[in-house]
């Protein structure tokens, strides 16, 4: 195991799932990434850091009801596990603490 | 479930991804894929996300995707392997026919590609005994003069280049030179023995990484008048090798011995008995001025050592800039110059003026292209034959699947059986690899220098892997295509399974095998009337019974005097070089109408016999006049070609006869013209312009006219007056037409090969049809009894049987002979110049032989089956 520590990505797409509550599934994930970061998400590249994230115990996983739009496959929906969700507030905590120490921070002269 | 209207996914690619991904991750990743497919579809279209679909499918075969391989699944496959083994030794025992025709056809051509492999190996084994030998790379240049470049490099590059280079050109650590002309005879306590080798660098053993046994390597090649002896010939010279520090003369000047060498490996792309330091030209090529000249870039191989990591295009712009600042100091010429690897020179391109006799990549190709176009036409017998007995087959098969095989394991089983099939095969192969190899291997003088096909254990595994995979690859299709077949079709459909199954396969295998065998036996043909019409060729003066004489740097007079004794001797002359097969000189001429006009002639320096000894025609005036030794030159005789060329008296042979031209910077008149011949060879158009020059005493050639009955003994009288004036060189003759024959060597060597190896393919089809006939004749044989039965004629069940047959062999014949005859015809015999037209015997014989013998086999097979007494077939059931 690589530790409990969160890779950039991974703590977005892990905030992604947190956010979509109840309907956080690989596609989903995808779009949401890409309609709040603005960046592209690949499908692909989701689809790893799932499983990562999977493996770390930081999410769980099962399998929904069968629907007519996916050609009949069934949808695996995520949900963030307490390690994950631990993992989650340390990088706040880590964070904050930091801003806390940056008297003032203003796009100055850039 | 989908839509109907909607387009689907590619279906392949549902496929391979349930293939090759895991199966708890996969109805997650179908079902991701799917959405996003719909999604395109709606935006992009429907080509275009069925790309993206085969896209993401190929992006997502990552590790922690893939399935692992199941253990149990491999251990069974072991577990089986015994049973495959055994049941395919009862299958091969059992079709005992099929099973020699299997293993001859595949015999027989695998020893041809066991040669190959041979081969290969060797080939790629040269010059690796170099430590540094992928960082070597030899200097080549190619001249280009006036704006008109050579088309090809030289191997040799100037002197100059190779002295300087080091300083100019970033990245060169070293630069080993060898340079020719150190061949000589050495003297040693009055005994005076020949050796070759080449002037070196003092980095030459820097750079390569021959063993020096004795000597320090930096220093060996380092001062003037020292020598590097290979241990031969050291032993040859001094009966030891242990000759360090001992002297020898060659040309009255004196060397040292300063180091002795392992003989130079046979895998080695040049070799030689003795090394000199390069320094000594220093000295002894002083007075010349044309040593070190740019554009000097005939004598000398530069071999450069890189440093590590720096890449061979880099030092190829420094190169450039090289020679643009060496150009300046010659008029009108740019040397190219280029790095060629080491482990190209046995098999890169040819070159001229290269340092020892190389393969080619042209022979390898074509060899390697014959080799396979034979292994495929072998194992496709393998793939028909199986797939013709799927009748026996598809039962077991059906069986095999009732009880429970998965398809991986049918296709094991009868893989198995052709690796069996092929290693038998290998084992036959082998007897016939070592018996073709010493033939092989004599075919041609330089191939006995070029390769070993030694035997090691390597190659012993490279044999091993090569029936592994010929067996594989002639199991695969049959394997795939029996396992396919589903347990309830095969027992439903078991009376008219052979001949739905794959049919239209083995009649494309069928015509592509005679194709090919009709092709190789018409251009075996074709090239050998080719040859036969080269060797005889009418060159324009007469070569019979001529003996050509290497003087080897000894005096006319003495041997001719000796040899004139003889009464078998009618007349000799002498000459510089010979006509007609292969040798050039070139000398300037200058236009007597025009002075600023001036070209290269061909020209041959000969005595007065030369002209009548040869029978060349006179058109006008006559022979030279006989002078005396070292008289100042004034006469030369020229040939139609010259005339024409120059516009000599506008082309007229009677008036040009007196006029006076200048000929190598001498005034010579002209006093007779013979007719045109040819200078060079009969295939070769250059050296059409010849002039003819008067020396005395100055020949390489003594031709001798020899009027005997017994020309072994005339020759072996010659050698022993040889013998007598020159105790020291053998003697070299020949007989003009041999000479003229080896000229043609390749292309009799060609024919050799090709004469083989479209045996060996005619072979092959042959036996694969005579198994395809015995097994449809007897898959028909109750057909043929009833038919027989109702009063059918033998003849007309002959037709019946055979007609299939008859037919793919046309078809074959109808492919063949045309593109045969197209491509040499407007393809290869253009570029062959003074090449026979062809004709109707060369282009059909070979095919009508090859048909002939195929329908002998037709017939005789077929007329067995419509013999049988049809009470005896119908009796069985």
């Amino acid at each position: 195991m690589k530790g409990t520590n969160l890779g950039e990505f991974e703590e977005l797409v892990l905030l992604t799932i947190a956010a979509l509550l109840e309907e956080a599934y690989s596609v989903a994930i995808c779009d949401e990434l890409e309609k709040t970061s603005g960046r592209s998400a690949k499908l692909g590249v989701v689809h790893a850091v799932l499983n990562r994230l999977e493996e770390k115990d930081m999410v769980e996983s099962h399998l929904g009801e069968a629907t007519k739009t996916r050609g009949g496959k069934r949808k695996r929906f995520y949900q963030v596990t307490n390690t994950g969700k631990e993992a989650l507030i340390r990088s706040k905590e880590v964070r904050d603490e930091l801003w806390s120490r940056i008297p003032q921070f203003t796009l100055k002269g850039i | 479930m989908k839509e109907k209207q909607f387009p689907n996914p590619p279906r392949w690619a549902e496929r391979f991804l349930s293939w090759y991904c895991r199966p708890e991750l996969l109805e997650d990743l179908q079902g991701d894929l799917n959405e996003y497919f719909d999604r395109n579809v709606r935006s992009r279209g429907a080509r275009k996300a069925r790309f993206i679909y085969v896209l993401d499918v190929l992006k997502f075969f990552r590790l922690y995707t893939i399935r692992k391989p199941k253990l149990v699944d491999l251990f069974i496959n072991f577990f089986m392997l015994s049973s495959y083994i055994k049941t395919s030794r009862r299958n091969i025992v059992r079709n005992k026919l099929f099973s020699a025709i299997n293993i001859f056809g595949l015999g027989v051509s695998m020893s041809v590609g066991l040669l190959m492999i041979a081969m290969l190996v060797d080939v790629y084994s040269y010059d690796r005994f170099h430590e540094n030998h992928d960082r070597i790379y030899r200097l080549i240049s190619r001249l280009e003069q006036n704006g008109h470049a050579n088309s090809t490099y030289f191997a040799t590059s100037s002197l100059d280049a190779g002295t300087s280079l080091k300083d100019h050109v970033n990245g060169v650590k070293d630069v080993a030179i060898l340079r020719n002309g150190l061949s000589a005879d050495f003297e040693i306590n009055e005994q005076i023995i020949p050796l070759s080798g080449f002037w070196a660098g003092e980095s030459f053993f820097e750079v390569f990484s021959f063993d020096l046994l004795q000597g320090n390597p930096a220093t060996v090649l380092k001062d003037p008048f020292q020598i590097v002896l290979t241990e031969y010939a050291a032993n040859k010279l001094f009966g030891t090798s242990d000759a360090l520090g001992k002297t020898l003369l060659r040309d009255e000047n004196e060397y040292l011995v300063a180091g002795i060498m392992k003989d130079p490996p046979i895998f080695s792309h040049f070799k030689f008995e003795v090394l000199g330091s390069l320094s000594t030209l220093d000295i002894l090529d002083r007075d010349n001025t044309d040593l070190m000249k740019w554009d000097n870039v005939y004598n000398t191989w530069t071999y450069v050592l890189l440093d590590e990591k720096i890449s061979p295009d880099r030092v190829k712009t420094d190169l450039d800039q090289f020679s643009a600042t060496k150009d300046k100091t010659v008029e009108n010429t740019h040397v190219e110059l280029g790095l060629q690897p080491l482990g190209d020179i046995m098999i890169g391109e040819s070159m001229g003026n290269q340092i020892g006799p190389t393969l080619g990549s042209t022979v390898l190709r074509i060899f390697l292209a014959l080799t396979i176009v034979l292994l495929l036409s072998a194992c496709f017998n393998y793939t028909n034959l199986s797939v013709a007995r799927a009748l026996s087959r598809t039962k077991e098969v059906g069986i095999r699947k009732t009880i429970g095989a998965f398809k991986s394991q049918i296709i094991g089983q009868f893989i198995t059986e052709s690796v069996i099939i092929s290693l038998l095969a290998l084992v036959f192969s082998f007897g016939l690899f070592l018996l073709l190899r010493p033939h092989f291997m004599s075919m041609e003088s330089s191939l006995q220098q070029l390769l070993s096909l030694r035997l090691s254990p390597v190659l012993i595994l490279c044999f091993v892997c090569f029936a592994i995979v010929i067996g594989i690859g002639a199991g695969l299709v049959p394997a795939i295509s029996f396992s396919k077949i589903s347990a309830i079709v095969a027992f439903r459909k078991l009376m008219n399974s052979p001949r739905a199954s794959g049919i239209s396969l083995r009649k494309v295998l069928t015509v592509f095998q005679y194709s090919i065998s009709i092709i190789a036996i018409t251009a075996t043909l074709i090239i050998f009337k080719q040859y036969k019409h080269f060797i005889h060729y009418d060159l324009g003066f007469s070569t019979e019974n001529i003996l050509n004489i290497q003087l080897q740097g000894n005096g006319t007079e003495l041997l001719k005097n000796e040899l004139n004794q003889l009464s078998e001797v009618q007349d000799i002359s002498e000459s510089m070089l010979l006509s007609g097969i292969g040798h050039y000189s070139g000398v300037t001429m200058v236009n007597p109408n025009d002075p600023l006009d001036s070209a290269t002639v061909y020209f041959n320096t000969v005595d007065e016999n030369y002209l009548p000894l040869h029978d060349h025609t006179f058109l006008a005036g006559g022979n030279f006049h006989p002078k005396l030794v070292d008289s100042v030159e004034t006469e030369v005789v020229v040939n139609q070609q010259v005339l024409k060329r120059f516009n000599i008296s506008g082309g007229d042979a009677a008036s040009a006869v007196g006029q006076v031209v200048k000929v190598d910077g001498k005034q010579l008149a002209i006093v007779g013209v013979i007719a045109d011949f040819e200078y060079g060879k009969a295939n070769n158009q250059t050296g059409k312009e010849v002039v003819l020059l008067y020396e005395k005493e100055q020949a390489n050639y003594l031709n001798v006219k020899i009027q005997s009955e017994d020309l072994p003994a005339t020759y072996a009288k010659l050698e022993a007056i040889w013998k007598k004036l020159d105790p020291v060189h053998p003697f070299e003759a020949q007989f003009y037409n041999q000479q003229i024959q080896d000229g043609f060597k390749g292309m009799q060597a060609s024919v050799k090969i090709g004469g083989f190896l479209s045996l060996l393919v005619i072979c092959i089809a042959s036996i694969g049809l005579l198994g395809m006939v015995v097994f449809t004749t007897e898959l028909r044989i109750k057909e043929v009894s009833i038919r027989k039965v109702m009063g059918s004629s033998e003849a007309s069940l002959l037709t019946l049987l055979s007609k299939g047959f008859l037919f793919l062999l046309l078809i074959a014949a109808v492919i063949a002979i045309p593109s045969t005859y197209l491509f040499f015809n407007n393809i290869l015999l253009p570029q062959m110049p003074n090449s026979v037209p062809l004709q109707f015997p060369e282009m059909f014989l070979g095919s009508f032989a090859v048909l002939l013998l195929a329908l002998l086999m037709i017939v005789s097979q077929t007329l067995k089956v419509a013999r049988t007494n049809p009470a005896e077939v119908l009796n069985r059931e």
